[in-house]
């Protein structure tokens, strides 16, 4: 971790950052939850038997490159999009924050999240399990180019769908 | 009201139908009462998953002596397996002496199953290997007659396998009837007619009545409303999915609803909205367009014009009754169902694709899987939503106690996939073998 890529941010700096995502997610503030993310940045929940597979290979949750991303986000804030309208409550507390390495210019985060989703009629659902991102400095700021949410669960089950950004 | 379907078997009280078919005044209807009875529910366990071919599991699964599975079939918990002697197996997960379940893994290579209770041992054949402290046992304990159960019948079409709890059923291939058509044209993908399972599985539970998933599955009229937002996707990615002026139509294109037989069905659509073997749409960028004409190109060379347009130019969502949905889109899903309660099921899904495929092949396939289906798509979870909507609203079943499924019945052609000519075939299978259970 002593390389000048990892050096030149701090914990806190990626803290922040995270926060400010989990703040934008909880907000519904998509738009400006985009802003935050690399013009080639992809997102990622792997399936539950295999938390560590390669979308390429393997059948995920979700693979979005950033064109999909792009419109996923314009479909969640569409009235249309049944699954999250009305939007679900949702609060992420993300904890473990740890800087784990570098990769040519990319930062690589670990932590750890448990995210409650609410919905009318008494649904909770408790989504529990780690991000892996990869950030990047883009004109000094830092970005997400990756994220990767892996869920604890055996299956998704009681979870129902994915159908909110993790 | 003429009655097609009032017998002893329709509920508490005699003569009382759960299904009305009127064809001269052209009504069908449903009682809502069969998407919440919990009686129902055991019904249909004794009537259909006792009685019917229930899919457990591909061929490609299990692709060496030890593999295993444990999963549910009809309700069992089983062991889906591969002998030491190369011979699929499905075993009831259940320890003989005391009820255990001998395998607690999802997956993964045996040499054996072990029952961590007492420490009974199973071979991969199920037979019982080893039982501690045997010489307490009477004379009259047989252990070769204390081997796992397995599934009475178990018969597979195409590397497609299914397991039977009734001895007496028809066969397999008796019981696929028009199903097999349509498996045939999925399998015919593969230029070696080889299908596999693609790793990760997407599991998860709706909470509605089990049923509501085979309407839905083949169900197209629900399109322009439950998935406003993927044909948006779709229109945004530059897919035509406006249906042609003055065609009536509501959809791209015109699509066939088609009973099968012994209750299966299907869906039957010329093709608008892109497939990986083999119609190339611009969601698939341009440097697919190449690649997906040499498929083309292959599929012609082995089946001839006709029969690879059929495979390739047409979507295909087709129920095997009563649980296993075979959609054949934007990319092949193999989906079963089981219900755990009136209003609530478990799903489990997995893509299908060619063994041939390439490695960008395969990544285009997978890409094309996740734009409509499964838990994080752009489509299954809005269906999702509306299966649950559906359930909420029957809460009021004693009030409201119909559902209508007569759409289509007055048109004197084909029916359309977005009647409910199809659905309808469903619903006259299940009424039957409730009758026959009776």
């Amino acid at each position: 971790m002593n390389t000048p890529v990892a050096n030149a941010v701090s914990r806190a700096e990626v803290e922040d950052l995270l926060y400010h995502e989990a703040e934008l997610l909880d907000g519904w503030k998509l738009d400006a939850w985009m802003a935050l993310l690399t013009e080639d940045a992809a997102y990622y929940v792997p399936p539950n038997d295999k938390p560590d597979a390669d979308h390429r290979f393997t059948l995920f949750t979700i693979a979005d490159d950033i064109v999909r991303l792009r419109e996923r986000v314009i479909r969640l804030k569409d009235p249309n999009c049944h699954a999250e309208y009305p939007p679900s409550r949702t609060r992420r507390l993300i904890t473990n924050v740890r800087v784990v390495g570098t990769e040519g210019d990319a930062i690589l985060v670990a932590a750890n999240f448990s995210i409650h989703r609410y919905r009318r009629g008494g649904t909770h659902q408790e989504f529990v399990g780690r991000y892996r991102y990869r950030l990047r400095r883009v004109g000094g700021v830092l970005k997400i180019a990756e994220r990767r949410a892996i869920l604890d669960a055996e299956e998704l089950g009681a979870l129902g769908s994915v159908s909110f950004i993790l | 009201m003429t009655d097609r379907h009032n017998g002893p078997h329709d509920g508490r009280s005699p003569g009382r139908s759960m299904v009305v078919e009127n064809r001269q005044a052209m009504s069908f209807q449903v009682r809502r009462e069969v998407f919440v009875s919990r009686d129902i529910l055991e019904r249909e366990q004794r009537a259909l998953f006792d009685r019917c071919w229930i899919y457990v599991g591909h061929s490609s699964e299990l692709k060496s002596p030890g593999d295993f599975r444990t999963r549910w079939a009809a309700g069992r918990p089983v062991i889906f397996c591969r002998d030491r002697a190369g011979t699929i197996r499905c075993l009831i997960n259940s320890c003989r002496h005391r009820g255990a379940t001998v395998c607690r893994e999802r997956e993964g290579n045996a040499r054996n199953f072990y029952c961590m209770y007492h420490g009974w041992t199973y071979q991969l054949d199920g037979s019982l290997r080893n039982v501690p402290g045997e010489d307490a046992y009477p004379p009259s304990f047989d252990k070769s007659r204390m081997g796992l159960v397995p599934a009475p019948r178990l018969e597979s079409y195409r590397d497609f396998w299914f397991v039977n709890f009734d001895r007496e059923a028809v066969e397999l291939d008796t019981y696929l009837a028009g199903a097999k058509e349509y498996i045939d044209l999925v399998v015919d993908q593969s230029p070696s007619g080889r299908m596999e399972i693609i790793g990760g599985v997407q599991e998860y539970d709706i909470k509605a009545n089990w049923k509501l998933l085979v309407e839905n599955s083949v169900d197209d009229y629900h399109l322009i409303a439950t998935h406003a937002t993927w044909l948006n996707y779709m229109r945004n990615s530059g897919v035509n999915v406006a249906p042609p002026k003055g065609s009536g139509l509501l959809l791209a294109t015109k699509g066939l609803g088609k009973d099968l037989g012994n209750g299966h069905l299907t869906t039957d659509n010329p093709n608008y909205r892109g497939r990986p073997v083999a119609r190339w749409i611009s969601v698939y960028g341009e440097d697919a367009k190449a690649d997906i004409d040499a498929i083309r190109a292959e599929l012609v060379g082995r089946l001839g014009e006709a029969r690879a347009a059929r495979v390739a130019d047409t979507n295909r969502n087709l129920v095997v009754f009563p649980n296993l949905v075979i959609n054949d889109g934007s990319s092949v899903t193999v989906r079963n169902f089981f219900p755990v309660a009136p209003d609530r099921m478990h799903v489990t899904a997995w893509a299908l694709g060619p063994v041939e495929e390439t490695e960008a092949q395969r990544a285009r396939r997978l890409h094309a899987f996740l734009t409509f289906y499964g838990p994080g798509g752009f489509a299954t979870p809005d269906d999702v939503a509306a299966l649950e909507a559906v359930q909420q609203g029957f809460a009021a079943w004693r009030d409201v106690e119909w559902n209508d499924l007569s759409r289509g019945m007055a048109r004197n052609d084909a029916q359309l996939d977005t009647d409910e000519g199809h659905l309808r075939v469903f619903w006259r299978r299940w009424n039957d073998l409730m009758a026959a259970a009776a």
